[in-house]
């Protein structure tokens, strides 16, 4: 497995706040990683730093073996997509536009982008809405499709890609989390390296092949989520306690069955 | 949803559905519909004034017709110099100006990411009104007439690029703009800039500065050949800029963290967004003092019609932003001839109760 991003011993601070210590990390293609967290452990820090928005203070970070500084913006960009919390488009674009946006210069050759990122979002009907009309849910699936748009063409000139996710699931109903979940883990089993930033833990359990646990600034805990998201860690980092994990007696409990787990650690997969 | 294996998937969707409906999907055609309205506005201004010229004795005027007797022959020269020295200059130089301002607000409002903002009205103008009359006092009673009229537009543009670049320092950070904070801060630098024309206005002579009115509410009366020739290199420049600039801008609509990450190299295009406002502003004032409202009201309308894109917007508000303010001129030397309204009062009358309606359905993001 060829290794996609990785840093070396990162640090960053703000001020004389350390938001990360000493982080070490890498994430190889066709792998899906959650990062977790408690609130100001520095999971946003840390997608920040992945994708080239923030120096770090210290230590390096490498997107295919090279130092993420020397990219320049529009090389970074076909190496690497990134989907935000939440984009407030400015003036009334439609879907389609800000969808095409990904593509770059290449207009004839994006139509069918397009299309297949408006199909996998779920929003080809919505193509012609001015996308600041559309619910919070909807306007993160146009920009969804934006960035697969970008990491599709990108991988089509540079091979394998990385995608980095900040809360992408945080607006969507459950129908299109679930959707989500498949379509980050297609483009897995494509050779994409896709790390995430999740607040749900079930979630988390279900997208990643990996989990990363920061705490303070540092990693906790770094690996399957059957070994990782345990009720040692829960009670250590997040500092609840779970140990009987069973439902209340009177209380409902939604805990969609996501998809087919995938199977973990086999070899043929990760030859891709 | 389909499960996504990548660009070949897209093999197996259906036929593509026609474009957006209406005239979004046909930029084009609007551009020229507009083009050929431009040209016949400029027919018309040129027929009607004081001296009416009507469009037949237009075509012996350019000297292209047999004037036949010496009777139409004297009427024909009359006409031809009312039309080539006092016309013609006026018209090119309304087109430029206006022009100028609708590119100038439609980058501008790219670059802060509102409509709300108008070189105008956000402080740009009136700096580059201030330095120009900094520079005409300067010029005479120093370098005693030296300095052309050459020299007015890149002072101009001087002034223009220092206030457009403390705005953006003001307004902006974290790349987050507060439109609030830019509309007041440029309310407060153009009445800083104003007071400082009104100083200068009032401490010169007539013959340095012609009136207080030039430069509030503007005026192409003062039109010639050597004035349009030298706002002409600033043109050219804005004209070659735009379509480097188109992509970026829209990028840009996404906020500054997300253009970095589709691929803009958003400090050098913020930088070069601000040159070329300056540019257009700069040269805008230079020779026609302070309008208002051309800046937002055209990049506006335009976008209702065939959507936000630069790529298309840029060129449409080139021609659209001509066409109007060769409207608003006609009409101010016109509606009340032989005197003359200031052009600016025309664009206000126009432009103001928009700029209100703008705001109002704007008021939840100005925070009002």
């Amino acid at each position: 497995m060829s290794i996609v991003i990785e840093t070396r011993d990162v640090g960053v601070r703000a001020g004389r706040a350390i938001l990360l210590d000493g982080v070490s990390m890498a994430v190889g293609a066709g792998e899906t990683v959650a990062i977790v967290g408690p609130n100001g452990a520095g999971k946003s820090t840390l997608l920040r730093v992945l994708s080239g928005d923030a120096k770090p203070a210290y230590g390096r970070v490498l997107l295919k073996g090279q130092d993420v500084a020397h990219y320049s913006p529009r090389k970074l960009a076909g190496h690497r997509a990134v989907l935000s919390q939440s984009v407030g488009v400015a003036f009334p674009f439609t879907v389609e536009e800000v969808v095409r946006m990904g593509a770059g210069d290449d207009r004839r050759a994006a139509d069918p982008l397009v299309d297949a990122a408006l199909a996998a979002v779920d929003l080809e009907s919505f193509r012609h809405r001015i996308v600041t009309t559309l619910s919070g849910g909807e306007q993160h699936r146009a920009h969804f499709a934006r960035v697969l748009v970008q990491l599709f063409r990108g991988e089509r000139d540079n091979g394998p890609g990385l995608l980095l996710l900040d809360e992408p699931t945080a607006a969507l109903d459950l129908r299109h989390q679930i959707d989500f979940v498949a379509a980050t883990r297609a483009r897995a089993d494509a050779g994409t390296a896709v790390v995430a930033v999740l607040h749900d833990l079930n979630l988390a359990a279900a997208f990643a092949d990996r989990v990363i646990v920061l705490h303070r600034g540092r990693i906790a805990a770094d690996g399957p989520p059957r070994s990782v998201v345990t009720p040692d860690m829960l009670a250590r980092v997040f500092e609840v306690d779970v140990a009987g994990c069973a439902v209340p007696a009177g209380l409902p409990c939604v805990l969609p069955h996501m998809i087919a787990p995938r199977p973990r650690g086999s070899t043929d997969r990760r030859g891709r | 949803m389909t499960a996504l294996a990548g660009p070949s998937a897209a093999v197996a969707a259906p036929s593509r559905p026609a474009g957006p409906p209406g005239l979004r999907g046909r930029p084009w055609v609007v551009i020229a519909t507009l083009a050929a309205l431009l040209a016949a506005a400029a027919v018309a201004s040129a027929a009607v004034g004081a001296a009416g010229i009507p469009p037949a004795r237009l075509i012996a005027a350019l000297g292209l017709g047999d004037a036949g007797t010496a009777e139409a022959a004297r009427e024909a020269a009359r006409d031809q110099l009312i039309l080539l020295s006092i016309r013609l200059p006026r018209i090119v130089m309304a087109v430029a100006v206006g022009a100028l301002l609708a590119v100038a607000g439609t980058i501008l409002q790219g670059l802060f990411r509102n409509p709300l903002a108008d070189p105008a009205l956000v402080g740009i103008s009136p700096g580059a009104g201030l330095a120009a009359a900094v520079t005409i006092v300067f010029g005479d009673v120093v370098l005693h007439g030296a300095l052309g009229v050459e020299g007015l537009p890149i002072a101009a543009f001087l002034g223009a690029l220092a206030v457009t670049g403390l705005l953006y320092r003001i307004a902006t950070r974290d790349g987050r703009t507060s439109i609030a904070t830019l509309l007041l801060a440029g309310l407060a630098v153009g009445a800083l800039a104003s007071a400082g024309i009104g100083l200068l206005v009032f401490v010169a002579d007539d013959q340095q500065l012609r009136d207080i009115t030039f430069w509030t509410l503007g005026s192409l009366a003062g039109a010639t050949w050597p004035k349009v020739l030298a706002i002409a290199p600033f043109c050219l420049a804005v004209l070659v800029a735009l379509p480097v600039i188109a992509r970026g801008l829209d990028l840009l609509v996404l906020g500054e963290a997300d253009a970095f990450h589709m691929g803009v190299p958003v400090e050098s295009l913020k930088r070069f967004a601000i040159v070329l406002v300056a540019a257009a502003a700069g040269a805008a004032v230079a020779v026609a003092g302070v309008i208002g409202f051309v800046g937002i009201v055209v990049p506006h309308l335009l976008r209702l019609v065939i959507g936000p894109a630069h790529r298309t917007l840029l060129p449409a508000s080139i021609v659209f932003g001509g066409l109007v303010m060769l409207a608003a001129d006609t009409l101010s030397r016109t509606l009340v001839a032989p005197a003359e309204l200031p052009v600016g009062i025309v664009t206000a009358l126009l432009g103001a109760p928009f700029f209100l309606f703008l705001l109002l359905r704007q008021r939840a993001v100005v925070g009002l």
